[in-house]
């Protein structure tokens, strides 16, 4: 393919909108002004719970549904009203979408034939395709004489055959084993950067998106929370919901209250040393991943509740005054129920996200122990 | 002693479907198979076998032979119509289109209503001069036409009831087949560029190949099964233009009270059924793809 093949183009998404309008004329925006740029070549993940209008986004790119709103540029062209044919993509489904009368052959060679692609050169596109993918054995089989991972292989080569510089692809992988699913990511991956092409691909698993993507789109309700390399998003989650949503365990957060001394976690006395604008009101949400936290003889006193082995490391599920957060401790550490420790995290590991509308707000004067000025101003407040 | 009460068990729970099975449709049709060699039974001549007699007189019997080109011509007219428009009625109300119940149900009505009520709905359309269909060609200032009366179109008029009764029952196995068609298939061969007729004629005529094959079979039997209209409309007339193989045995059998004939008659209609289904089923059936 290699030869064929000039890298991908750049799909530019501008404030794309889909409304369903249901019977009773009540209207439901699955995707809601939207937009991101998936660039040349680059694996880009939209990720997002089921719902978050993803696959919607995906099938508007595809031309499978018509846009209520905005714009889509595939290598600069306006192609929002153009059929999927002129849009230049292949699609992968999420149930494969394999022709069940026709065997793997015809199923591959489908696209070309319709196209009227000329038999010779059929024939050489599919010896390639079949032996990029090890498809020559099963050349001749029905769709239901092959397991999963083989259909899923046959739709990849009925998509990639096609030459096509955009592939979109609609959580593939999930109806694989575990197993299979994690070589597939990998075979994909690889792919994908062998032919250049540019790859939109749709899924809920977040440990998927984060060990694919070049760039990350992270959807929530219609609209997008985040963009960016898996790095950004794991990082400096730009919101509360994709803390929560990357990372298995998910997050710690908790709410802070703005206290005479500072900001504490309710039920402990010991301020935090942070600074936050005070515009902000008088409570935030405090985020901290499980790995970060650690055992610190100076850190806030915490009684263990709960202790899940995991082999190499524990999830412990301490309580801190009245917040309850996960720790993943060494598992040497020995926790059981009931036991009293002292637990601590980087300044750097602390993320703040405004307690209503879950935006991420700048950390100020973190490293010190709370400012004195701070003190003074809150006094100067309630007197 | 447990292997012999299974034994009995098993014989007794199939027994009321073997009973009735039996009584009316081994026995009979053994029976009738009989019959056909022997002469009919009149007063106190009672029946004596004749050997092949009858198969003779039914060969050498011109209003057979008419019956049964009806017949053959009412089947391979009726059976393609009904199952092409059955299809292309089920793909029509598949698709999205306001008011797809309604649709769906006028279809549908045809095959719920009693043959003898469409019998006489249709008797009344092709009244001559105040029918349905006279006063619509009386529009354009065409005369009276006498469709059940003249032997040139009676046959045809009975088509079009058979084909309209027929169709919408057709249909219905035809939606329910497109139904299970994913809707996926189609987004796919959008994607490859594939047209709407291109995509039918790859995708979905082949998947819907084992409805076809039930369809048709029916189709067939039952156009050789059909006579209740003929009843109601023609009484096989006018001269026979309308009589078709099962009016022809009823006629032999209960009117002139011949049942050798019938009964020779009526092996010679299983006869060819048998050939047909049997056909249909091992030249179709290779190529039919089952999911």
């Amino acid at each position: 393919m290699s030869g064929a093949n000039k890298t991908g183009v750049t799909i530019d998404i501008r404030h794309l909108s889909k409304v369903w309008r249901d019977k009773a004329g009540k209207e439901t925006a699955a995707v809601d002004g939207v937009s991101f740029t998936a660039e040349a070549g680059k694996f880009t993940v939209l990720l997002g719970p089921s719902g978050c209008g993803k696959s919607t986004t995906l099938r508007l790119i595809a031309g499978l549904e018509a846009a209520s709103d905005g714009g889509i540029l595939i290598d600069g062209k306006d192609m929002t009203r153009r059929p999927p044919t002129d849009r230049g993509i292949a699609m992968v489904f999420q149930s494969y979408a394999l022709f069940p009368h026709l065997n793997v052959e015809e199923n591959i060679l489908f696209g070309l034939k319709v196209r009227k692609v000329p038999p010779v050169e059929r024939a050489v596109r599919l010896r390639r395709v079949a032996e990029l993918l090890g498809l020559q054995e099963l050349l001749d089989r029905k769709p239901n004489q092959l397991s999963g991972g083989q259909q899923q292989r046959v739709a990849l080569g009925r998509a990639i055959i096609a030459e096509k510089p955009i592939c979109l692809m609609d959580e593939p992988l999930s109806n694989l084993d575990a197993k299979l699913r994690h070589e597939m990511r990998v075979e994909l991956r690889a792919l994908q950067q062998k032919l250049g092409l540019t790859m939109v691909y749709v899924t809920h698993d977040q440990a998927e998106a984060i060990s694919m993507a070049d760039r990350i789109v992270v959807m929530n309700g219609g609209r997008i929370e985040q963009v960016g390399t898996p790095t950004d998003i794991y990082d400096r989650p730009a919101s509360a919901f994709t803390a929560r949503f990357i990372g298995t365990p998910p997050m710690n957060l908790i709410e802070l209250k703005r206290g005479l001394r500072g900001w504490t976690i309710p039920g402990t006395d010991a301020p935090l040393p942070l600074a936050i604008d005070p515009a902000q009101g008088d409570t935030a949400l405090l985020g901290v991943r499980p790995e970060d936290i650690r055992r610190d003889p100076s850190g806030i006193e915490a009684v263990v509740e709960a202790v899940e082995y995991l082999g190499a490391d524990n999830l412990v599920d301490c309580r801190l005054g009245e917040a309850v957060l996960t720790a993943r401790l060494p598992r040497h550490a020995g926790m059981k129920p009931g036991d009293r420790l002292r637990l601590g995290w980087g300044d750097e590991a602390m993320h703040l996200f405004n307690s209503v509308n879950g935006e991420r707000l700048p950390l100020t004067g973190q490293g010190s122990a709370p400012t004195p000025k701070h003190d003074a101003a809150k006094q100067m407040a309630s007197s | 002693m447990m292997g012999r009460r299974e034994w009995i068990h098993g014989w007794l729970l199939l027994s009321p479907a073997l009973i009735l099975l039996f009584a009316f449709t081994h026995y009979p049709a053994v029976v009738t198979f009989w019959a056909s060699f022997f002469s009919t039974p009149r007063g106190k001549r009672s029946a004596k076998f004749v050997g092949l007699e009858n198969y003779q007189t039914l060969l050498t019997d011109d209003k057979f032979w008419q019956v049964l080109y009806n017949n053959l011509l009412y089947a391979g007219i009726t059976i393609p119509v009904s199952v092409a428009l059955a299809l292309i009625m089920a793909l029509f109300v598949n698709s999205k289109l306001h008011g797809r119940g309604f649709v769906r149900m006028t279809y549908f009505a045809p095959t719920v209503l009693p043959l003898i009520a469409v019998a006489n709905i249709w008797l009344f359309f092709y009244t001559p001069g105040f029918g349905f269909i006279d006063q619509v060609r009386g529009l354009w200032g065409a005369g009276e036409a006498n469709w059940l009366g003249n032997p040139d179109t009676v046959l045809g008029a009975l088509m079009v009831v058979a084909v309209w009764k027929e169709a919408g029952f057709f249909m219905i196995f035809y939606l329910a087949a497109l139904q299970t068609i994913p809707p996926s298939l189609r987004e796919a061969a959008a994607i490859e560029g594939s047209s709407r007729w291109t995509f039918f004629r790859r995708v979905t005529f082949p998947l819907l190949m084992p409805t076809t094959l039930f369809v048709s079979v029916n189709a067939v039997i039952n156009s050789f099964r059909l006579v209740d209209h003929i009843f109601v409309m023609t009484e096989g007339g006018p001269d026979n233009a309308s009589s078709l193989l099962l009016y022809y045995i009823y006629e032999a059998g209960f009117k002139f009270w011949d049942t050798a004939h019938a009964a020779t008659a009526t092996i010679a209609l299983l006869v060819l059924l048998s050939v047909l289904a049997i056909g249909q089923f091992f030249l179709v059936d290779r190529k039919v793809h089952y999911r």
